[in-house]
């Protein structure tokens, strides 16, 4: 009895002290987060909601009118009224499709040469990893002079060798394969999260294959890509967020031309809230582009479950 | 693992090819920015510019107000340093070191915003800013760094703390310190590389930003560096000349961080734990 009574006392007493402790950690927790908690507030949820409701409206900051006008905005879009939008959004996606593959196959064999025990490995890595600290600015002018096609060192490599040049960023056909070309010199960010990834595969699973005969292809195909695939599951998501969104390259390189064919999605979305002042309409296309986004990302996600390889997990 | 002298020699040729297409770009802007417009037509292209015409510099930059563009670029990225490294420092402490009920939930919210795409909150925040009055001043761009510092980094600063032995805060908690010292006495100092890390990115990406200043700032005298490169190239566009002087000067000083913090760059990204 007397023990039982004991017993029942101290565990009212822990019980007390552990929700004391629980509320004092409850407290400090809130209060060391929540300027993270109120960014979020401020800078995300507030101007999501915001943004929703802008793009049912025919706001004009300039001028300070708004009006509700429902879904106008989207019926303008879809319904073939407003063409730009069409086609930069074709803009937009050919140069996803054309970029997200290219970054992900380059930068993987990469960080595969980068990986091996070659003499000057540090020195290999900095030169090829220095281009994406570039200021977008700076890179676009840099690729502005390479790609000039009277003057440019690309046209004068050409015709040396021979070869037929291009109007690289002059050219309707060619304007978008030279933006992609320009963004992979900055690949650099992309290759270093694959050598972080390549550095965690044990070595001994190397040996295994070495034992058994096997050569350079089977080792790529049976344990690195495999062994990879979280880390080219990643890239390949932020690949396409970033894609998506490309606007420095299209405003400092082209302005969107020439004859609209360089328009990406983000740089018409900033002509028409900054420059047409159409904020209301704007909104409307910051709002189709998140969900396109989501939807990549959700298909991504989705398949991810068949080709994403976790370590530990039953298969 | 054992590796073939031909596999590396094969590798290493790779690597030089690719490091040179890599190189080029950057020696093809050096020596533009040393030569004056004459040599620069000269074909077959030189690639040692005879004479250097170093003056190319003070004319790029002085042109256009470059001067102020710095000083004006050095007052943001200051003011996001400072801002992202104690938020995100603070946030990331009480997103690892604090055990409350609702954090992982929270905090999953919170990392929700990074897939989210910077084009649907900039027309409202733009709206905002202006409404109180602060366009065409820093504060929308520096602001904002003070709340939370940006989830990337608190994501990698939490990896870091999470792999910091909680024993040292249970003992701290026991002699009677609080969170606060536990977090300046204890975490700070030993996540000195990790805050580095967070530094150097929060460095390079603010002094490389393009679409904020564009948006936020009007009159020439507030450009940062990225902005006014952009107007000089408005005005001087046939200027290959000066125009590669003054991109030459933009890029020198990301080029001396990231060569100074270097080995904290791949050490960052492992910190990620983005290995496989």
């Amino acid at each position: 009895m007397e023990i039982s009574a004991n017993t029942g006392k101290s565990v009212k007493t822990v019980a007390r002290k552990s929700s004391k402790r629980e509320r004092k950690a409850l407290f400090y927790g809130l209060l060391f987060t929540a300027p993270a908690i109120l960014g979020f507030i401020i800078y995300t949820l507030g101007p999501m909601i915001a943004s929703l409701y802008l793009s049912l409206t025919d706001y004009n900051v300039f001028k300070d009118t708004t009006s509700f006008i429902g879904l106008d905005n989207y019926v303008k879009l879809f319904s073939g009224e407003d063409d730009l939008f069409y086609k930069s959004l074709g803009t937009t996606f050919y140069f996803v499709i054309l970029r997200v593959p290219a970054v992900i196959i380059i930068s993987f064999f990469l960080a595969i040469l980068l990986n091996m025990n070659v003499k000057g490995r540090a020195i290999f890595r900095t030169i090829i990893y220095l281009p994406s600290i570039v200021p977008a600015v700076a890179a676009s002018m840099i690729w502005l002079w390479l790609m000039n096609p009277d003057l440019g060192l690309l046209n004068m490599a050409l015709n040396w060798l021979h070869l037929p040049t291009s109007n690289w960023l002059f050219g309707e056909g060619s304007v978008i394969p030279s933006i992609v070309l320009t963004t992979l010199w900055g690949i650099g960010g992309t290759v270093i999260i694959f050598l972080a990834g390549l550095s965690g595969i044990p070595k001994s699973y190397y040996e295994a294959i070495d034992v058994d005969g096997g050569g350079w292809y089977s080792k790529l195909r049976h344990i690195t890509v495999p062994m990879l695939t979280p880390t080219i599951f990643f890239n390949t998501i932020m690949t396409i967020i970033g894609s998506f969104q490309v606007f420095s390259e299209a405003y400092i390189l082209t302005q969107g031309g020439p004859n609209n064919k360089s328009l990406f999605f983000v740089f018409y979305l900033w002509r028409t809230a900054f420059r047409d002042t159409e904020m209301g309409y704007a909104s409307a296309l910051a709002w189709v582009l998140f969900i396109i986004i989501m939807i990549f990302t959700v298909f991504v996600f989705k398949t991810s479950k068949s080709w994403v390889h976790y370590e530990g997990e039953k298969q | 693992m054992r590796e073939s002298r031909l596999k590396l020699t094969a590798g290493f040729t790779s690597l030089l090819i690719v490091s040179a297409m890599f190189i080029v770009p950057f020696l093809w802007l050096l020596r533009s920015s040393v030569m004056d417009l004459s040599q620069i037509f000269i074909m077959p292209p030189q690639w040692i510019p005879k004479p250097f015409h170093f003056e190319n510099f003070k004319e790029a930059l002085t042109v256009v107000p470059f001067g102020t563009f710095f000083k004006n670029t050095l007052i943001i990225v200051a003011g996001v340093l400072l801002g992202t490294v104690v938020s995100s420092t603070i946030a990331a402490f009480g997103f690892s070191r604090i055990k409350w009920k609702g954090r992982d939930m929270v905090f999953a919210i919170l990392m929700s915003s990074m897939m989210l795409p910077g084009a649907v909150t900039l027309i409202p925040s733009f709206i905002g800013w202006k409404e109180l009055g602060f366009y065409d001043t820093f504060y929308p761009l520096i602001v904002p760094a003070y709340f939370g510092g940006g989830m990337f980094n608190i994501f990698l600063l939490r990896q870091f703390y999470m792999s910091i032995p909680q024993d040292f805060d249970e003992a701290a908690l026991v002699d009677g310190a609080n969170y606060f010292q536990i977090y300046w006495r204890i975490l700070l100092p030993l996540s000195r590389s990790a805050v580095i890390v967070v530094a150097l990115f929060t460095f390079l990406a603010s002094w490389n930003d393009f679409m904020g200043p564009l948006i936020y700032l009007k009159s020439d005298s507030r450009f940062t560096l990225a902005l006014g490169l952009q107007m000089f190239q408005g005005s001087y566009n046939a200027q290959w000349d000066l125009l590669m002087a003054a991109s030459t000067a933009v890029v020198l000083p990301c080029v001396l961080v990231f060569l100074i913090g270097q080995r904290f760059f791949l050490e960052g990204i492992t910190l990620t734990g983005l290995k496989g």
